[in-house]
């Protein structure tokens, strides 16, 4: 098959993959730091088990996203030589700080790890979880320079035979890059948060009650809902980003095809032979608001983009997946926190817990759709302006054989890891481990 | 010095650095399966998995650090070899990926299973074959480019003595290091059985590592005259190698000092090593790619070497206080802590 395709495919492949790990190791230290520090500062251990359990299932999620990352990495050359031997010149850069970000983040979690009873100071081993969520936080932050240099590239200037003069700095502070750094930190923590509610109100749903279960999703909670705030702040800034520097995108994203004043928002619904939009949901005023700010400015359609630079019109339901999730990461745990501050209502209700298991899998979901989103609507180029995928991808005619390689390693490794997480909390249930580890808890208060 | 020579050294300090802590990871895995099979696997499991389990991601980044490195300073390395190696790459990539996440899946999830010993026995020797084929191919004549096509010439790859010969030298050079460490692990942790056993590994695989790196030398005569002639300008170098060898041999023969037997090992691999990357240059690949004409851009050669410092700064305490909390804790060697 043709290798470009099949390049396209493995590449897509990879980074789903990975990007989940890859959320699960920006966000989760985060989460284990903070329930360790509260668990210090309190003196509660309901919180150190949190950190404790948290910890334990994060290095399993861990393995796999060192191991598919390492896959990326190499993928990057073996798929993408062309590319490589070009834009190397200029990525290398945050690619490299990248891996120092990696290095310092693997030394401090080892450390972590191993280090939990050792020190008379429960603080030191605190001390060491920053290390891990800076170096986790610090790796996304990189990578999205990368691929915001993808989208729009700057820093160089070209002549006949390639690149005439590099700044590597300006090129990773390309103008892509604040909103989506933002925008990707912010969704990962969004996400991190709603995953471990998930599995806290999965378990009150199953125990009836439980205080470690409903002090862990006090805090998810109240997580979730202010990284989903900054979330839908951030995906704001992005599509502003958009209508500014790469039109193209967000105006297949919202089937914008004559630009115009005062442009409607087009949710869902899908497109007649005349490529109209049929039942849709029309919000008037409002794309010209997400795009500028200002519910009468002019916004720029398809049609002052060549027909053969114009992404795919699909992305226009990741687009509206991705927006609708984020309203209701959002709006589950102010729901929660409503019922909470509200005397006479339960927020250990079946329903709300049902809702709040629901939110993990979702915001998940949302990372996969805004990538898929963001990549598709980079189409046809590789390097906006300047390559083309077709131009970038390996011509060897293997790519087929080594997509199902690949896929089998994958369904592997998500199965194996699923199966290696469901026993490692099921034979070791958090009430046992908590009057093991402080026997001095009252017993029925776990 | 330009920015291309201190490129090329910080790549191959790296590279070297992971030669070392990843043939102690390949090596054990061998060695546990090898264990098994000979029902002696309650002596060292043990001592292996800890020291193991904190480092193991650490030992993965220096590879990340190697390739991503190579790439940033000399960008036609993708192209070549990554137009060329998609299919070796490919595998690689898999047995990495099976290795390191079962690792993780198997030490903190369950006991360990057959199928899960034979995976990380197997690919302990696997992926050190499959990664040293990438210096073979550097010295040229397998990797051919006819206008703009990139091919790579499998038959010659799979019927070359100096081929096979460079992957015999990697697995025994792997077995020996690994041993070697695992001597002094155990003598750290005064766990007599298990030094007993280790000791007897350290002093079986001096001899072949000899010989294959006897045999690799007079293969590569064989097959790429000039640097042959280069390695033999260096002679000195290879004579201190030979000399740290016979150091660290001796120290194990007698029993003692088993630190500095490893120390030995280490400076016998550091200088063959560096012998044979000064005498490669300046190809990184025969004849297509040379450090000189192939660098990357001198903006982005330095900002990188300015990160590499800058990233040293942070790197190295913290590798020294993973290194004393792991390595040199006494207390934790011997599995108190
Ligand atoms: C939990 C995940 C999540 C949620 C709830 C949202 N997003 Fe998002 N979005 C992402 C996760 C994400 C992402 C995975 O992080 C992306 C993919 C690439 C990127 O830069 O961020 C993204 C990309 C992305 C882009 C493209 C940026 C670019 O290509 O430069 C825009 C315009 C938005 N988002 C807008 C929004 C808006 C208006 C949201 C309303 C609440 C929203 N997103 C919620
Ligand atoms: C150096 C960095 C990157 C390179 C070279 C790269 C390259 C590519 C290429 C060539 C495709 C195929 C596009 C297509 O033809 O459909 C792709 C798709 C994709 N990339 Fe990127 N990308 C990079 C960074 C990222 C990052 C940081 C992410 C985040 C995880 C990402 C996520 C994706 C996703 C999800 C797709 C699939 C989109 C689809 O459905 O086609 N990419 N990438
Ligand atoms: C083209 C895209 C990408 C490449 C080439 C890439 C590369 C890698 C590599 C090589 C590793 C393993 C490092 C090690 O050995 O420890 C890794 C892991 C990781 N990656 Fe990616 N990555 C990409 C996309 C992303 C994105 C978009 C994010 C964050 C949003 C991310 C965050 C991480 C994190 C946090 C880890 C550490 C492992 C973990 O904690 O799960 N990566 N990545």
């Amino acid at each position: 098959m043709d290798p470009v395709l099949m390049s396209r495919l493995l590449t897509t492949m990879t980074l789903l993959f990975h990007i989940i790990f890859a959320t699960l190791g920006v966000g989760v230290p985060l989460f284990i730091s903070i329930a360790e520090f509260i668990g210090i500062r309190k003196k509660d251990p309901h919180y150190l088990m949190m950190a404790r359990r948290w910890a334990r299932g994060f290095v399993i999620t861990v393995a796999i996203g060192v191991v598919t990352g390492t896959a990326i990495g190499l993928q990057l050359s073996l798929l993408w030589p062309n590319f490589m031997q070009v834009a190397g010149n200029v990525i290398s850069l945050p690619l490299f700080m990248e891996v120092f970000a990696f290095f310092f983040e693997a030394i401090f979690l080892g450390i972590y790890l191993y280090t939990w009873d050792r020190f008379k100071n429960q603080m030191i081993h605190w001390a060491f979880s920053l290390p891990v969520v800076i170096g986790g936080g610090m790796s996304a932050v990189f990578i999205t320079t990368v691929n915001a240099f993808m989208n729009t590239p700057e820093g160089f200037t070209t002549g006949q035979d390639g690149f005439v003069t590099i700044n590597p700095i300006q090129a990773m502070l390309n103008p892509a890059t604040p909103t989506k750094v933002f925008h990707v930190l912010a969704s990962s923590y969004v996400t991190v948060a709603a995953i471990l509610a998930t599995i806290a109100a999965f378990s009150l749903l199953k125990k009836k009650s439980s205080e470690y279960h409903k002090k862990a999703l006090k805090l998810t909670m109240m997580a979730t809902f202010i990284f989903a705030i900054l979330t839908a702040i951030a995906g704001d800034m992005s599509a502003k980003f958009l209508a500014k520097e790469q039109p193209e995108k967000l105006a297949a994203a919202e089937w914008h095809f004559q630009t115009e004043e005062g442009a409607d928002l087009i949710l869902f619904g899908w497109l007649n032979e005349q490529d109209m939009p049929v039942g849709a949901i029309r919000l008037p005023g409002l794309l010209s608001f997400l795009a500028h700010g200002d519910f009468s400015s002019e916004v720029t359609g398809l049609e002052e983009i060549p027909e053969d630079e114009r992404p795919p019109l699909w992305i226009h339901y990741m687009f509206d997946l991705m927006v609708s999730i984020g309203m209701a990461l959002v709006l589950i745990p102010l729901l929660y926190l409503i019922l909470m501050k509200t005397k006479k209502w339960n927020e250990h209700h079946k329903w709300m817990l049902r809702l709040i298991v629901l939110g993990g899998p979702l915001a998940m979901l949302s990372i996969e759709f805004g990538w898929i989103y963001a990549e598709e609507g980079r189409q046809p180029w590789i390097l906006r302006g300047f390559m083309r995928v077709e131009e970038a991808a390996t011509t060897s005619p293997y790519v087929d054989l080594m997509f199902i390689f690949f896929f089998l390693l994958y369904a592997t490794l998500a199965t194996v890891g699923i199966i290696v997480l469901r026993k490692l909390f099921r034979n070791n249930p958090v009430e046992v481990e908590l009057e093991k580890k402080y026997p001095s808890i009252e017993k029925g208060d776990s | 010095m330009t920015y291309e020579i201190i490129g090329i050294t910080v790549l191959w300090l790296f590279l070297y650095g992971y030669v070392i802590v990843a043939s102690i990871d390949f090596g054990a895995g061998f060695f546990s399966y090898y264990a098994k099979k000979t029902k002696k696997d309650h002596i060292i499991n043990q001592l292996i998995s800890r020291y193991l389990s904190p480092v193991w991601e650490v030992t993965n980044v220096f590879f990340v650090f190697f390739f991503v490195g190579i790439v940033g300073f000399f960008p036609d390395t993708a192209f070549y070899y990554g137009t060329a190696l998609l299919v070796p790459g490919s595998i690689a990539i898999i047995l990495l990926a099976i290795r390191g996440s079962f690792y993780a899946f198997e030490s903190y999830g369950s006991k360990q299973s057959n199928v899960y010993m034979f995976l990380y026995g197997a690919t302990g020797l696997l992926i050190p074959a499959s990664l040293s084929t990438a210096l073979t191919l550097s010295e040229g004549g397998f990797i051919t480019e006819t206008n703009g096509e990139i091919t790579m010439n499998y038959l010659k790859l799979f019927t070359s003595p100096y081929s096979w010969s460079v992957v015999f030298l990697a697995i025994v050079s792997v077995l020996y290091i690994s041993a070697t460490f695992l001597t002094f692990y155990a003598s750290r942790a005064n766990d007599t059985e298990a030094l007993k056993l280790v000791r007897k590994y350290a002093l079986f695989w001096g001899t072949p590592t000899i010989i294959a790196a006897l045999t690799t030398f007079i293969a590569l005569g064989q097959h790429n005259q000039r640097h042959y002639d280069r390695m033999l300008d260096l002679w000195w170098v290879f004579g201190l190698s030979m000399g740290f060898f016979m150091i660290s041999l001796g120290l194990i023969y007698i029993g003692k000092y088993y630190g500095l037997a490893f120390i030995s090992v280490m400076l016998q691999f550091f200088f063959a090593f560096f012998g044979y990357g000064a005498s490669h240059l300046p190809y990184i690949l025969d004849p297509y790619i040379t450090i000189y004409e192939n660098a990357t851009h001198q903006s982005t050669g330095i900002a990188l070497i300015i990160v590499f410092i800058a990233g040293l700064f942070l790197l190295v305490p913290s590798l020294i206080l993973l290194m004393k909390l792991f390595l040199f804790n006494a207390d934790y060697v011997k599995g108190k802590k």
